[in-house]
């Protein structure tokens, strides 16, 4: 059975911005965004046929510019968001904006690719996400498990919380935080926590780690020297709601009780360069995903500091999804903190990685060549935590 | 003629009948006459009974011949006349003795005579003195039954006088101290006064000798108790109260209680000087002096012993061992020798014998002892506690042995005595705190050492004056140490410090020291304090702390200089090749360690030596690495390279970045080995130049720098990176400067790729990134094992910048050598 194999997509242009489909719950989903500097940007919407482990593509237009960094909406699997560059008077600055996908792009893409290929459908600009007062933008958040009315965007050293009103079509900035300090700041990467009723922030600037509480607006932690160098990406553990992961040009990814920042839970040194992304699974936090720029993507078991440190309790509905080996009563043993494997299929830095919205065991990476690779969990492991 | 028919051997049988003849004359019958009568039987026999001359005489005429004849006959006749003679000379000697005999008996007949008449008149006179004597007998017998008794009387008198006189006696002898004589006077009395007391005037005396006997004993108690009496006054004390009938028990527990007090002080004098030497007061001094005179708890012995009291600076060990075994021990095996003398070892007499006082005493001996032995230990222990220093371990192990020495005069004395035995258990503690205390001293030092170490590398072109008082000849020089120097001289004194703890610690089993032969001091003291606890933890804990400086500098920003880290990873290396099996064979030799219990092999701390030069020099190059990777990052991201300027120059931070890098070669060179480079890169930089240039002519011509084909953006390079070898940035490094420069470059490079993906740049940016990398290729080459990896590095971040490039119009490879050589 070769399903564990790795799918392999190609895309022609250069991409850093990878996204799962939040919205979409069953097929499963990815949006790529390319960096192009002389042609028009394209995303690609890869729909990932697991059965037949086949991948669909189609494509539409982002003639806005290279794309940095792209966000789906948790509400509307049509709307999303995108950090792009654009360039005017011989100045470098990057945008957000909110845009919804064409109503057609589905219908029309899976008969013919290469009709979608050859005439691509434009991306409807729902509204901008103005900047021009704040600066570039580093990357637009929404709210988690919202209803896809509030962003954030992260623009130099100010944190923009936005309101979208009229179906999207207007943004309005609600309120705003800003990082003040010696030097120029600039965030570089953050996360909307997904606890506390969404009311918390984590940013990461240079080395420091920072925490935000969004009713107030100011800062409720700060892990300085958090990395030895830059922080690349934080994610938080969906079901630990003080738990936070973090990885940066040390090599390094580092766990955080936000309780107790003075010193990390855990620290994983795998890589041997910059680690550019880090995702925990969805469903199961002891997994976890870390993208870098020595082109490996590593996917950690990381069972001590998970929510399940002592396996999986019985769970009925995902027992019914894998009705032939219920049956199995093995003896488990806790498992152990460790790599659960090392995917070697990209040949340029790894600066994304995303785990499937609509199927927990399933992710994908996009490297710096356009290449971008569909992994699985390994099956045995799969088992071993579903049983 | 019939002596000439005798045959020769009939002789001898004439003679015997001869003998036979006159036997039978003296009438002895002599045996074997029943043979002769069967000789005799034969009448041709001229000896036998039945001879028969006619039957002889025929038989030899009709025998013999003439000849023969003749000779017989005159054999015969010469035998005959020699028988005659002896007849005649019998009967001579024969009539004489007869003569004698009759005149003798003749003689006797008269005296027999004369004394008959002598004796008959001595009867008369015995009979008349036994008369006489009878009738004596008779008139004395009832005066001599009168003096008997008289006599009894007497004696019986005598002895009633002496009861009599007895308490007078008594308390004379009381008053004259002489004790001795009282009680034994009164051990003869008693039994007759307890015999007698139901006669009132006996009972009178006896409780008269009562009272004074138990005055007595009031004054010989009294005397014991006293503290100045010797200890003969006290061993004829205790025994005459046990004469007393004083229960033994009672006189023991005195005996003890007595001693007790006296072995308190000297526990009291050393109890003091412990908290006189705890309590730093200055005027602790003259406190001291003033002490034994005033002071009223100090017992008298104390103010004997304060001489060896130092009143001036704190004692020493070694004094106060003195002290303790001069006065505690000392007096502790006076008291055990008097007791045993006292209580144990008396011959056992009379009633004495029957109460099985030996044990008994033996028990409380031992009580006693063990009570005070602890008390003493505990003592001597907080005194050796107090012992940190550790400049003199001669000191305390002479004191130690000391101690140990004197506790086994209480071996001899006390044989079944726990407390030797004690005391070579604090003698082992304290040698196991020694050695704690000697690897926490070799890891202070140490870290001293790295201090200064530390110092010489910050301040290298600060006068070094300073420094090297501390660094304790460092540098004696005014230039600075180079690394090397730094090395050998760290490495050095970390040796000679180890090899002279070592030095002290042997002196533990050196070969007059009591206690080097027990057991623990032959075998575990040697394999497990020495070399593991010592020598082992010390190699473990310079390992570990090297690693420390690989984990803590590296997320604090680089406390540490990179210079110690490469220094220190020289060390560990050193260690692993040479220092550790030396030190450990210097170990093994030096203290003849057999190994019962398992050590650490010395592989396994190679191995950990050489795993920690690894760690330090890969950080080492992550630190180098970074602080190049920050320069370069710095000047990405601050620039604006859309709108620069055309590069008329190489940048200055990659000059920087040049001679940085040229820098850190000069350092690794100084302790590292050179390395092995991939082959053709030992030709000059002009071959590599051309190289350079050629691979960067087919970047030039690749489809990435032409915008219409732009499905093909990245083949070139993808098809490069296909058949090259993944690059691992941060990957482990070799024991040589060449991989060591190859890692630095690498991380550098790297980051530079990086930075230039985040950025956008104008068309003079990419000229200028161009200028930049060809300027690093003409430079970077040589420091690296494989130039190949520099090319591919440099070709990649000039391909990014030209993908990362609004208008990509690279710049003449012509030009761009000029401006590189224009410097």
């Amino acid at each position: 059975m070769d399903d564990d194999a790795p799918v392999i997509y190609g895309l022609e242009f250069q991409a850093r911005a990878l996204t799962a489909q939040t919205a979409e719950t069953d097929a499963i989903r990815f949006l790529v965004g390319t960096q192009s500097l002389k042609f028009d940007n394209q995303i690609h919407i890869i729909d990932f046929d697991d059965e037949n482990n086949m991948i669909n593509k189609s494509v539409l237009l982002h003639d806005a510019g290279e794309m940095w960094h792209i966000s789906g909406s948790p509400a509307d699997k049509a709307v999303l968001t995108t950090c792009y560059s654009k360039t005017s008077e011989s100045r470098v600055l990057t945008c957000a904006a909110v845009w919804r996908m064409p109503p057609e792009w589905e219908s029309g893409s899976h008969e013919s690719p290469d009709d979608s290929s050859n005439n691509p459908q434009t991306l409807e600009l729902l509204c901008h996400l103005d900047n021009t007062t704040h600066g570039s933008v580093a990357c637009v958040l929404w709210e988690p498990l919202g209803d896809g009315k509030r962003v954030i965007s992260l623009a130099e050293n100010h944190v923009l919380l936005w309101d979208l009103q009229e179906s999207s079509t207007k943004a309005t900035i609600s309120s705003t935080a800003t990082l003040e300090g010696k030097g120029q700041l600039k965030f570089t990467a953050g996360k909307w926590s997904p606890h506390h009723n969404s009311t918390q922030l984590a940013t990461a600037n240079d080395t420091a780690i920072r925490g935000w509480d969004l009713r107030s607006m100011s800062q409720i932690y700060c892990i300085e020297n958090a990395h030895g160098q830059l922080v690349r990406d934080l994610d938080f553990n969906p079901n630990k709601q003080y738990y936070l992961a973090s990885c940066g040009d040390d090599c390094k990814v580092k766990f955080w009780d936000v309780r107790h920042i003075n010193e990390p839970v855990k620290c994983l040194e795998e890589h041997s360069h910059w680690v550019w992304s880090v995702r925990y699974n969805h469903s199961h936090d002891q997994l976890l995903l870390t993208g870098s720029s020595d082109s490996r993507v590593i996917l950690s078991n990381m069972v001590s500091i998970s929510s399940e440190p002592f396996g999986h309790l019985v769970d009925d509905d995902d027992l019914s999804d894998n009705e032939e080996s219920q049956q199995e009563d093995k003896g488990k043993e806790p498992l152990q903190d460790s790599i659960i494997a090392t995917y070697e299929e990209h040949e340029d830095s790894v600066y994304a990685v995303e785990w499937s919205a609509a199927d927990p065991w399933l992710f994908a990476s996009l490297s710096y060549d356009g290449r971008l690779v569909i992994n699985r969990v390994p099956r045995a492991l799969k088992y071993h935590i579903l049983l | 003629m019939s002596s000439a028919t005798t045959p020769p051997d009939s002789d001898p049988s004439g003679r015997r009948r001869v003998h036979s003849m006159l036997k039978l004359y003296y009438g002895l019958n002599e045996e074997g006459t029943a043979a002769e009568q069967a000789e005799s039987l034969d009448p041709c026999d001229i000896n036998g009974p039945h001879f028969d001359p006619e039957v002889y005489l025929n038989k030899l005429r009709k025998e013999c011949s003439l000849g023969e004849l003749m000779d017989h006959e005159s054999c015969m006749v010469k035998q005959i006349r020699s028988l005659d003679s002896d007849m005649q000379t019998l009967v001579y000697e024969n009539y004489n003795k007869f003569i004698s005999a009759t005149d003798t008996i003749r003689k006797m007949k008269n005296d027999f005579k004369k004394m008959e008449d002598e004796m008959d008149c001595l009867s008369a006179n015995m009979a008349a003195i036994t008369e006489f004597s009878a009738r004596i007998s008779g008139t004395l017998q009832d005066q001599h039954a009168q003096i008997t008794k008289l006599s009894g009387v007497h004696t019986l008198l005598r002895k009633l006088q002496f009861l009599f006189e007895l308490p007078a006696r008594l308390n004379k002898c009381l008053e004259l101290q002489a004790y001795a004589q009282a009680v034994s006077a009164h051990r003869r009395a008693r039994c007759v006064l307890q015999q007698y007391s139901h006669m009132p005037s006996f009972r009178g005396i006896q409780d008269d000798c009562h009272v004074i006997m138990e005055q007595l004993a009031q004054q010989l108690r009294q005397k014991f108790r006293d503290g100045g009496s010797s200890a003969k006054d006290l061993s004829e004390c205790v025994e005459l109260l046990l004469q007393l009938d004083e229960p033994a028990e009672e006189l023991c527990d005195k005996f003890l209680s007595h001693a007790q007090s006296r072995l308190e002080a000297d526990l009291q004098g050393l109890e003091a000087e412990l908290k006189d030497s705890a309590v730093t007061d200055t005027g602790r001094g003259s406190v001291q002096k003033t002490s034994p005179g005033s002071n009223p708890v100090s017992p008298s012995s104390s103010s004997v012993s304060n001489p060896f009291l130092s009143p001036t600076a704190g004692t020493d060990i070694l004094e106060f061992i003195d002290r303790g075994c001069n006065e505690f021990v000392s007096s502790l095996c006076l008291v055990i020798a008097s007791y045993q003398e006292l209580f144990i070892n008396r011959p056992q007499e009379g009633e004495l014998a029957s109460k099985n006082i030996p044990e008994m005493a033996n028990g409380k001996l031992h009580v006693f002892v063990d009570t005070l032995a602890a008390r003493y230990f505990s003592l001597v222990e907080r005194r050796i506690q107090e012992e940190k220093g550790v400049g003199d371990n001669s000191l305390l192990v002479r004191a130690l042995d000391r101690f140990h020495r004197r506790l086994q005069a209480i071996t001899k004395l006390l044989p079944g005595s726990a407390v030797p035995s004690h005391g070579t258990e604090i003698v082992v503690r304290a040698a196991r705190e020694r050695i704690k205390q000697y690897l926490s001293a070799l890891q202070t030092f140490y870290h001293d050492s790295l201090t200064d170490v530390r110092q010489a590398l910050a301040a290298p072109r600060l006068a070094v004056g300073g420094a090297s008082a501390s660094g304790g000849g460092v540098t004696s020089k005014d230039a600075t140490p180079s690394l090397p120097e730094l090395l050998t001289s760290l490495s050095n004194f970390i040796l000679n410090q180890l090899k002279s703890v070592l030095a002290s610690v042997h002196l533990f089993t050196a070969k007059d020291i009591t206690f080097s032969n027990k057991p623990y001091f032959k075998g575990e003291f040697c394999s497990q304090g020495v070399r593991e606890g010592l020598v082992v933890s010390f190699i473990k804990f310079i390992c570990q702390s090297s690693r420390q400086y690989c984990e803590s500098a590296g997320d604090r920003g680089g406390s540490t200089p990179p210079a110690l880290l490469l220094l220190l990873s020289r060390l560990c290396l050193d260690y692993e090749t040479s220092t550790i099996s030396y030190i450990l064979t210097l170990t093994d030799e030096q203290f003849l360690v057999q190994h019962h219990t398992p050590v650490t092999p010395v592989t396994a701390l190679c191995a950990e030596a050489r795993e920690a030069a690894q760690k330090l020099l890969n950080h080492y190059v992550k630190v180098q690495g970074l602080i190049i990777s920050q320069m370069l990052r710095k000047s990405v991201e601050t620039r604006d390279w859309v709108n620069t300027i055309e590069p008329r120059n190489v940048r200055a931070v990659m000059k920087r970045v040049v001679e940085d890098t040229t820098s850190i070669d000069v350092q690794v060179g100084l302790l590292y080995e050179e390395g092995v480079r991939k082959a053709h890169s030992s030709d000059s930089s002009k071959r590599t130049f051309s190289v350079y240039s050629s691979s960067r002519q087919q970047i030039r011509y690749a489809p990435s720098y032409t915008p219409s084909a732009p499905m093909d953006t990245n083949l070139l390079s993808n098809i490069h990176k296909l058949f090259s070898e993944r690059i691992d940035i941060f990957s482990p490094v070799e024991f040589n400067k060449v991989s060591v420069l190859t890692g630095i470059i690498k991380i550098s490079l790297k980051t530079f790729l990086e930075c230039v993906r985040l950025r956008t740049f104008g068309r003079y940016g990419l000229q200028q990134i161009q200028v930049d990398c060809h300027y690093l290729q003409m430079y970077l080459w040589r420091f690296v094992s494989d130039e190949n990896l520099v090319h591919f590095l440099l070709d990649e971040i000039v391909g990014s910048a030209a993908h990362r490039c609004l208008d990509p119009s690279p710049m003449e490879q012509s030009v761009i050598e000029v401006i590189c050589e224009r410097g």
